[in-house]
């Protein structure tokens, strides 16, 4: 596979840090997850942490993952879409680190106004994600409860960076581009060029990338 | 000899018929003794005159007996149960002996006759309560807590009993004080003659002779005894250690009796306590039966028949007094209703260690002779009673109360304890895990100096051989949850588990294995756990190994469970057609199920880099390229088990 050219649209001092949290359960058969994740790894002001390869024993360092959250202004999910959700080492992340006192309740505000968003890789079709569809809920429906999360702790969450119909992704030979938006929005993200306020609005985040970011 | 020979055949006869029917009928051990004394005593006439001097040497049965409760009585037990060992075993012993006190001078005793009758009543039997609660399975619940914590108390208080008696003498009996049990007929004395200070030095010189005697001489001596590996020498010595107590507290006109609980104590915490108690063990069992039978063949009959109405009448009052007073401290101290009645019924009756006072309340001229005999009899009948009113507590009231759901749970501490065989590297690690998450644990090794070590660092060990099955009993492996066993010896550690198997079925027995031989052996013998010592920690070696050549974590994590599964799947295959008896050489069919094994394991290892969708990784599988195709359905059709990118 190849590596995404190193620091698009880099600047000097990043406006805010952005933390990839990756889950992929068998990294070595990924074909869009794993280079997306490479490929933010290699962006300045970007942190990729890898959930299955530092805890693969699902011993979570809470107190570890806490303070990764509060040195980082924009949190991200990156992952294929697993019955509609994430792989199950995210969703023990979220139990054991989105603690009361930290994430929410009282005193819980360590998260206020950081930017929240999935990138996810999903099976079907995007035909499949609409009321007609054999899904039958469109993919942001089906994310509420990220979005809620998102809600609940304060945060700006914004909709799913999101590929469909990945199986077929390489061979159709539309993961390239699709890394290159996404470090579009990552930069973007990290200079501040990005339409947060219409971004919230949106289907997806990589809908309209044209009409949501304002290039350096 | 031929007189000595005959009479050991009567007791002994006595006994063993007596005591195994009693137990069968739930009657206990004690009764048993009685109705053995009974028998070969008044009824039939075996013996007469030599009980009294028999009485005396089995008075050595107690005098054992306050050493064992001794070693029982660790420091910091005795400060855990400091309320209610105070609270309620003073209010008891204190409430009992002044309304039975009253009550004799309402009859008209004199005030100190009435007062040492009090004192006597007061006691309760705590060789049959605890042998009763022990075998109903009644000592973990609260109620029978708090049994043996009166119980305790009142063991305590017969030290101080013993003391104050003599001062009680009727002068008109014309008294010589200062007569102990275990001491009669003794002209041995150091202290004859010597004035009042000089006594209270020699009798302070004593006690402390025997605290930093047992403090500092016993442990030395033990450890180079018990290096000596001579099991016999090592019960020797335990006996000359009580025996030799006790005479130096005879010899300074004390209590042989105060002197033994006090080495007692002193030695709770030695790493050779369960040694010695399964040393004196049955020394105290056999002589405190003694004891028991030469009571029951002291019974006068001719007194009970002459005035049965009378005795029956005393014996009632005497344990409806102390259950009133016993029922009042449930409430006090707030026992469950379930609980409280236990400790009334089961608490109700007087003691052995009544009868001891009350030969020593005769022999300080205290109690008149007859008075002592119908005095013995009420005890007597009140501890044949017993029996009944725990059978009327386990039938009656027990399950009323649980049917109408007033009995609350039992207290936390119901996990029991795991008795740990072995110290070594191993078995230190089990104990590390399980002492850090609350749980107790007694553990056991043969190596003195191992013993020694863990000690220093505060894991509460103990010297002995595991194997050796009145330890383990000591160390309580009738009534611990789980026995761990982790001994170096291949073929005691499997002896060890038949042995717990066929005695203690109810206990779990996890063992160490050294390789998968010592793993079919033990789970032959019976082990529900066997897990060989270097499988996991191999596996972990090799699993860093494997993340050292840039494999992802859980990729390897994956591959390991992969291993394991397969390896335990393959450990129980071959279990069937493994042969203890037949050399591995020889299994034609075993060695066949090896290599097929070997195989077999090449091959799931394999098939994860060949990616093919098989066991060792179907989870996570993507689903085929073309398969959402097939999703375009109205209704989903999701019989795939691996979680699909949806």
């Amino acid at each position: 596979m190849k590596e995404t050219p190193r620091a698009i649209g880099s600047a000097p001092s990043p406006r805010r840090r952005i933390l990839v949290l990756f889950a992929h359960p068998s990294p070595d058969r990924s074909e869009v997850n794993r280079p997306m994740a490479r490929a933010a790894a290699n962006l300045e002001g970007v942190t990729l942490v890898d959930l299955y390869g530092e805890y693969p024993t699902f011993t979570i360092d809470a107190d570890r993952e806490q303070a990764r959250l509060r040195s980082h202004e924009v949190i991200v999910f990156l992952h294929p879409l697993y019955w509609y959700s994430t792989p199950a080492i995210l969703k023990e992340w979220q139990d054991l680190v989105l603690e009361h006192g930290f994430a929410y309740g009282s005193g819980g505000t360590a998260l206020h106004g950081k930017i929240f968003f999935n990138t996810l890789s999903a099976g079907g079709p995007e035909a499949a994600y609409r009321a007609e569809g054999y899904n039958h809920f469109t993919l942001r429906e089906l994310l509420q409860p990220f979005e809620q999360t998102a809600m609940l702790c304060g945060m700006i969450y914004l909709p799913p960076f999101a590929l469909f119909d990945a199986r077929n992704a390489v061979e159709q030979g539309r993961v390239e581009a699709h890394i290159a938006d996404w470090m579009r929005v990552l930069a973007a993200l990290r200079d501040d060029r990005l339409d947060v306020a219409r971004a919230r609005r949106a289907p997806r985040l990589n809908a309209d990338l044209a009409g949501l970011i304002r290039e350096a | 000899m031929g007189g000595l020979l005959f009479h050991a055949f009567v007791y002994l006869c006595a006994a063993v018929v007596a005591v195994p029917i009693a137990k069968r009928l739930g009657l206990g051990s004690v009764l048993g003794y009685l109705i053995a004394g009974i028998l070969i005593g008044p009824v039939f006439g075996l013996v007469g005159s030599e009980t009294a001097e028999i009485q005396h040497v089995a008075e050595l049965g107690v005098v054992l007996m306050l050493f064992l409760v001794g070693l029982e009585l660790e420091p910091r037990l005795l400060w855990e149960m400091r309320l209610r060992l105070l609270g309620l075993g003073g209010l008891q012993v204190t409430l009992s002996a002044g309304l039975i006190g009253a009550a004799g001078m309402l009859l008209g005793c004199s005030w100190t006759t009435a007062l040492a009758i009090g004192l006597i009543f007061s006691l309760s039997s705590t060789a049959i309560v605890l042998q009763t609660l022990g075998e109903k399975g009644l000592t973990k619940v609260e109620g029978g807590r708090a049994s043996f914590a009166v119980l305790l108390f009142q063991d305590i208080a017969v030290i101080p009993m013993l003391a104050l008696i003599p001062l009680l003498a009727l002068p008109e009996l014309g008294a010589p004080p200062g007569v102990d049990p275990g001491s009669h007929g003794e002209s041995l004395s150091l202290v004859e003659g010597l004035s009042g200070w000089t006594y209270a030095m020699v009798v302070v010189g004593a006690v402390v002779l025997v605290v930093l005697g047992g403090q500092f001489l016993t442990r030395p001596l033990f450890r180079f005894i018990a290096g000596s590996r001579l099991r016999e020498i090592f019960t020797a010595s335990a006996l000359l250690l009580v025996v030799g107590t006790a005479l130096l507290m005879t010899l300074v006109d004390l209590s042989p009796a105060l002197g033994t609980f006090l080495a007692g104590v002193v030695l709770a915490n030695s790493e050779f306590k369960h040694e010695l108690e399964a040393d004196i063990e049955p020394f105290k069992g056999l002589l405190l039966g003694l004891f028991f039978i030469t009571v029951g063949a002291g019974i006068d009959f001719d007194v009970l028949f002459a005035d049965a109405l009378t005795l029956i009448g005393l014996t009632l009052g005497v344990m409806l007094l102390k259950a009133a007073v016993l029922l009042a401290l449930a409430r006090l101290f707030r026992l469950t209703p379930g609980d409280g009645w236990l400790f009334t019924l089961g608490l109700a009756q007087a003691g052995e260690f009544g009868f001891v006072l009350l030969s020593f309340a005769a022999q300080n001229h205290v109690l008149t002779q007859d008075l002592t005999k119908t005095l013995a009899l009420v005890i007597a009948l009140s501890m044949l009673l017993t029996p009944a009113l725990f059978i009327l507590y386990e039938h009656l009231i027990e399950p009323r109360l649980r049917a109408g759901g007033t009995r609350e749970p039992d207290a936390i501490d119901q996990r029991g304890t795991v008795v740990i065989a072995g110290i070594g590297r191993f078995g230190q690690i089990v104990n590390r895990l399980l002492v850090a998450s609350g749980v107790r644990t007694v553990v056991l090794d043969h190596q003195a100096g191992q013993v020694e070590t863990m000690s220093k660092v505060g894991i509460r060990s103990y010297f002995g051989d595991a194997s050796r099955p009145d330890l383990l009993l000591a160390a309580g492996i009738d009534e611990a949850r789980v026995l761990v066993v982790a001994i170096d010896d291949r073929e005691r550690a499997v002896q060890l588990v038949a042995h717990v198997r066929r005695h203690y079925p109810r206990v779990r027995i996890l063992a160490r294995a050294f390789d998968v031989d010592h793993l079919y052996l033990l789970r032959q013998a019976g082990a529900d756990v066997a897990i060989r010592e270097v499988f996991d920690a191999s596996l972990a070696l090799g699993a860093e190994a494997l993340k050292a050549l840039g494999l992802h974590p859980f990729k390897v994590e994956k591959m390991t469970r992969a291993f394991r599964r397969h390896d335990e799947q393959g450990l129980d295959e071959l279990y069937e057609l493994w042969d203890a008896d037949r050399d591995l050489s020889t299994n034609r069919a075993l060695l066949a199920g090896i290599h097929a094994h070997r195989q077999n394991l090449a091959e799931v290892l394999a098939a994860d880099r060949l990616q093919l969708h098989d066991r060792t990784d179907r989870g996570w599988t993507p689903p085929p390229r073309d398969y959402a195709r097939d999703l375009a359905e109205p209704e989903p059709a999701s019989d795939d088990t691996s979680p699909p990118d949806a």
